[in-house]
């Protein structure tokens, strides 16, 4: 396949809106090809969306569907030949998810969080969500193994661990969400910094971060550590963050690419003393990431209208419900992590959520650097990702925000600095933050640009770069990036002006790494006392089964002694 | 042969640390379970071959007869109804989901006539809860509110809840406060340390008395349903006393006067001691796998439970769509029953209704419902001749181990092949129209 002179822009690649035809051959992008042809003349041409933070698959998110039967009765589409019906708007379900992303040209995304005792249940999911390429991060910030390793200072057998659990989770990084705070709610209590210790077990969150950081770079895996900070979403926070980004600035990446992703930093980037003089701190964050090189984050955008608040952050979730007087789902998970779900609703007349609005783009905005910025919405905590084209004609069009901000609580402008911006992202940028960036903090080599090689994931928008201007015609984009042209995964047209052709099973990523034989030995004898004394389940019935793992592809990081080459 | 850390596929509690030893094809001895879970796993009279009712007698048939029969039957339906599903595992249920897309069916299991008020209640109130390991490792009390345990979860006191020792619970049952609300003394009530007695039906007045007195508001009448005051005040002072707190509740709640306007009451109970200490809450759930057809529905449809696929899309409105609502209105035309035995449980107009329209069973059993049925189909059992996906009652998945071979096929094939036998049907009547 040829896809003929499109706009093409590869930002991995250097490529920023250059006519060019991209050959495709055994669904990967090749120097020449044959057959069939898409002409693209003139057509903005992009690789594949990336996502690397969505709740798409697991027990939270079908917690979230069986709470809000009114939800499911939202976005409802029939059967087709092709598709299994959809259901569903902030927690859709699974067919719904691969439809709606493919139509958007997202074909790869990941699971933002799966504790290991309930990864079956989040591959059962992922098998079920058509078309996509996926992967799901492991939590590792509440574990009693993990925070016995760090209260030892065994950073190898901490490593072990984290390998043997990415292998019984069939995981893909290292996810940590309010470290030691998960453990605390399972007394019902918080960590209130990362110098506060977690009751009955003597380390603080900030040694669980750095601990961890240190074991995923022995481990060299593919994406950093994956972070959610302690006192994510209250007034204040930004200071935590700033302190536990300080944190992991001395600690040296095993690979080309950051040492901490930030998860939805929004949530993180506030200001004031209470919910009354809340304020976006936003410019402060921004500034620490123009100065530093350690660090990436995504946006955590929020949507005005419905969401689903879902976390591993199960004292936020509660704090949620109480603010909302809401109904409430908390689950708490034995040895490992506790979570919550609680459905929400951003109001555009609500101050506070003006505010959170203007955070995200103001992060995307003031950050100068966009390979550290990636486009989320934290899926469905700040909104549902079917709401991307709205985020990326904010981002481009600055008539689009001052239209925004009219229509807001009129203190919003005085707590932000969104309404001074002026700053308008290009097609290169969006790229970035979409494609290039997404995947390049995964460490996926194959995933994110056109190069030879990559997979042939390709998204062909009915828009004209050379004769759009985003700035004014925001409308005609939103509209062009809602419905790809065409979405191209794996070499095969999936979806065609929002109709979708066909929907393949994709496949399903994870990371195996090696450690040392006399490492896993240690940490198995831990293992066995804790399923003997208390797990409520056998150890041999834990790990996920290659039953449940559709089409893997298993990642492998270099052994320490070829680490070398890699660094 | 001895093979360790079976999954027991008889009750929610999902125990996965049976023995089994297998001898000649057969299970011939089973270690650690209950008497309910080794009565399953060693098997007992099955159903021998499929079978199709001909002028009132059932026929032995071939599989293919039986497939190919089931599908007419399906095909022919203006409004099929496909129940049971609870005592299977995933992966047929969501051929299930498939079949029922396929024929525009409605699916629906056994929890609506069990906890199907809980799913509601948590539609209402959303569900505060754990893992059972959660509660082994830290709760100091625990309250078995309308369940019976030692006689429906044989050992959930002992590997979960009441008697079982974890890291914050060194002292095991001695550590700990048990309570039991119910109408009458039970085996599990045996148990405890203080057994509330209430009138029947009086479960959500009970529970509004503790939600007052727990926020401190002491203004309760002298009695409630049929509890002093003083109890009432004792029992809100052990639950926020707590240091964890787990509560426990069956269908005594569920299937009492108020029924999931009960199940909200508990939830919320729970929800607002979590501003006191920490409070878990948790149905007690019947089959092995009854929480796992509510999964796989919630992730295939949206909905848990009593989906109806007539419109092309998931449509879900308990009331109308749930299996009693159509079979007393007479509205399902014809059903699939697979793993459940509605003759025995479902009210009596709605076993007439279901007698009068033709039904299809998949059990490995025979059951009352076999009686009504037209078309039966054998099947191999989950956990020990078939592997799968089950869901516990706190949620966590496991995969059950298929043991020895068996002659029958499982309710993952037989349902594939039904569907695959609807689309061949339908193609063939079509291109029989158009030629």
């Amino acid at each position: 396949m040829i896809v003929k002179g499109g706009t093409v822009y590869d930002p991995a690649n250097g490529i920023f809106g250059e006519e060019m035809d991209i050959c495709i051959e055994g669904g990967r992008i090749t120097e020449k090809a044959a057959g069939e042809e898409i002409d693209a003349k003139g057509l903005l041409v992009m690789p594949g969306g990336v996502d690397a933070h969505s709740h798409i698959a697991g027990k939270k998110v079908n917690t979230g569907r069986i709470m809000s039967p009114g939800d499911s009765r939202s976005g409802v589409e029939p059967r087709t030949a092709v598709c299994r019906p959809s259901t569903g708007y902030t927690v859709p379900n699974c067919y719904a998810m691969g439809y709606r992303y493919a139509r958007m040209g997202y074909t790869t995304v990941f699971e933002a969080a799966t504790p290991i005792i309930d990864a079956r249940h989040t591959h059962e999911e992922l098998k079920e969500i058509p078309i996509l390429d996926k992967g799901a991060l492991t939590l590792f910030g509440n574990n009693w193994e993990v925070m016995e390793c760090v209260h030892d200072r065994d950073i190898p057998k901490l490593a072990a661990y984290v390998a043997w659990g990415l292998q019984a989770a069939r995981g893909y990084g290292v996810k940590i969400v309010n470290p030691g705070g998960g453990e605390a709610w399972g007394f019902g209590t918080n960590v209130k910094g990362v110098h506060d210790p977690v009751p009955n077990f003597d380390v603080t969150p900030a040694e669980i971060i750095r601990g961890l950081a240190q074991a995923n770079e022995m481990l060299r895996l593919p994406h950093s550590i994956h972070l959610h900070f302690n006192n994510l979403g209250k007034p204040g926070n930004y200071s935590t963050a700033l302190e536990t980004l300080e944190l992991l600035k001395d600690i040296k990446p095993s690979r080309r690419r950051q040492v901490v992703h930030v998860a939805h930093m929004q949530f993180s980037s506030y200001g004031g003393t209470s919910w009354k003089d809340f304020e976006s701190r936003a410019p402060d964050i921004a500034d620490y990431f123009n100065k530093s090189s350690h660090a990436t984050m995504d946006m955590g955008q929020v949507i005005f209208g419905n969401a689903t608040t879902m976390t591993a952050d199960a004292p936020l979730e509660y704090a949620n419900a109480r603010i909302a007087h809401a109904k409430w789902s908390n689950y708490d998970i034995e040895l490992e992590e506790s979570s919550g779900v609680v459905p929400w609703v951003y109001g555009r007349k609500m101050l506070v959520n003006d505010v959170q609005w203007a955070i995200g783009l103001e992060l995307a905005l003031l950050t100068k650097d966009p390979w550290k910025v990636l486009l989320t919405t934290d899926h469905p905590n700040g909104g549902p990702f079917v709401n991307y084209p709205e985020v990326i004609t904010l981002l481009m069009s600055r008539p689009k925000r001052e239209a925004e901000i009219a229509t807001q609580h009129e203190m919003a402008p005085k707590r932000s600095t969104i309404a001074t911006i002026d700053r308008e992202m290009d097609w290169g940028e969006v790229a970035v933050m979409t494609r290039a960036a997404p995947a390049r903090v995964l460490g996926l080599a194959e995933k994110g640009h056109l190069g030879p090689g990559a997979d042939a994931d390709i998204t062909i928008y009915d828009l004209k770069p050379n004769e759009v201007d985003p700035s004014v015609d925001h409308a005609l984009v939103k509209k062009a990036l809602a419905a790809a042209k065409y979405t191209i995964k794996g070499g095969a047209v999936v979806a065609k002006e929002g109709e979708i052709l066909q929907a393949p099973l994709g496949r399903t990523y994870w990371v195996q790494a090696e450690v040392p034989a006399a490492d896993a030995q240690r940490l198995m004898v831990d293992l066995q006392e804790k399923f003997d004394r208390y797990y409520s389940i056998q150890l041999s019935n834990y790990m996920v089964q290659d039953a449940y793992v559709a089409n893997p592809v298993v990642i492998r990081p270099p052994a320490r002694e070829a680490a070398k080459e890699v660094a | 042969m001895i093979q360790e850390d079976v999954i027991c596929s008889f009750c929610g509690c999902l125990c996965d640390d049976i023995t089994a030893e297998v001898e000649a094809g057969a299970v011939s001895r089973v270690r650690h379970a209950c008497r309910l879970g080794a009565s399953k796993m060693m098997g007992h009279d099955r159903i021998k071959g499929p079978m199709i009712r001909e002028d009132g007698t059932l026929v032995e048939a071939s599989y293919q007869e039986a497939y190919d029969r089931a599908a007419q039957i399906l095909l022919a339906a203006r409004r099929p109804l496909l129940y049971g599903w609870a005592s299977t595992v995933c992966e047929a249920q969501e051929k299930g989901v498939l079949l029922a897309e396929e024929v525009g069916g409605v699916m629906d299991s056994t929890a609506t006539v069990c906890h199907g008020p809980s799913v509601i209640g948590i539609e209402e109130k959303g569900l505060a809860s754990s893992t059972l390991g959660q509660v082994k490792n830290r709760a100091d009390t625990i309250v078995f509110w309308g369940c019976n345990p030692a006689e429906a979860h044989p050992r959930h006191s002992l590997r979960y809840s009441s008697n079982v020792v974890g890291r914050f619970t060194p002292l095991g049952r001695a550590g700990r406060k048990i309570v039991v609300v119910d109408i009458r003394e039970t085996r599990t009530s045996k148990n405890a340390d203080k057994l509330v007695l209430i009138e029947p039906g009086s479960d959500y007045e009970v529970i509004s008395a503790l939600r007052m007195l727990v926020s401190g508001k002491a203004v309760i009448p002298e009695r409630v349903g049929g509890v002093d005051k003083a109890d009432l005040v004792a029992l809100a002072e052990i639950l926020k006393r707590a240091k964890f707190g787990a509560f426990f509740f069956g269908l005594g709640i569920t299937h009492s006067r108020g029924r999931y306007k009960n199940v909200d009451n508990a939830l919320s109970l729970v929800a607002e001691l979590n501003s006191y200490t920490k409070f878990v809450v948790m149905p007690m759930r019947g089959h092995y796998n009854v929480a796992g057809i509510g999964q796989v529905l919630a992730w295939s449809s949206g909905f848990p439970m009593s989906v109806d696929f007539a419109r092309g899309m998931p449509y879900f409105n308990p009331g109308e769509t749930a299996a009693c609502d159509l079979l007393a209105r007479q509205d399902a035309d014809a059903a699939l029953i697979i793993a459940a035995d509605p003759a025995s449980n479902f009210p009596r107009s709605t076993v007439q209704a279901l007698a009068r329209i033709p039904v299809i069973q998949i059990d490995p059993y025979e059951n009352p419902t076999t009686l009504l049925s037209k078309v039966v189909i054998p099947s191999a059992i989950a956990g020990i001749e078939a592997a799968g996906t089950a869901y516990r009652m706190d949620g966590l998945a496991l995969r059950m181990k298929k043991l020895i071979d068996s002659p029958y096929p499982s309710d993952e094939e037989i349902i594939g092949q039904i569907l695959e036998s609807v689309k061949r049907q339908r193609e063939m009547s079509a291109g029989g129209a158009a030629r």
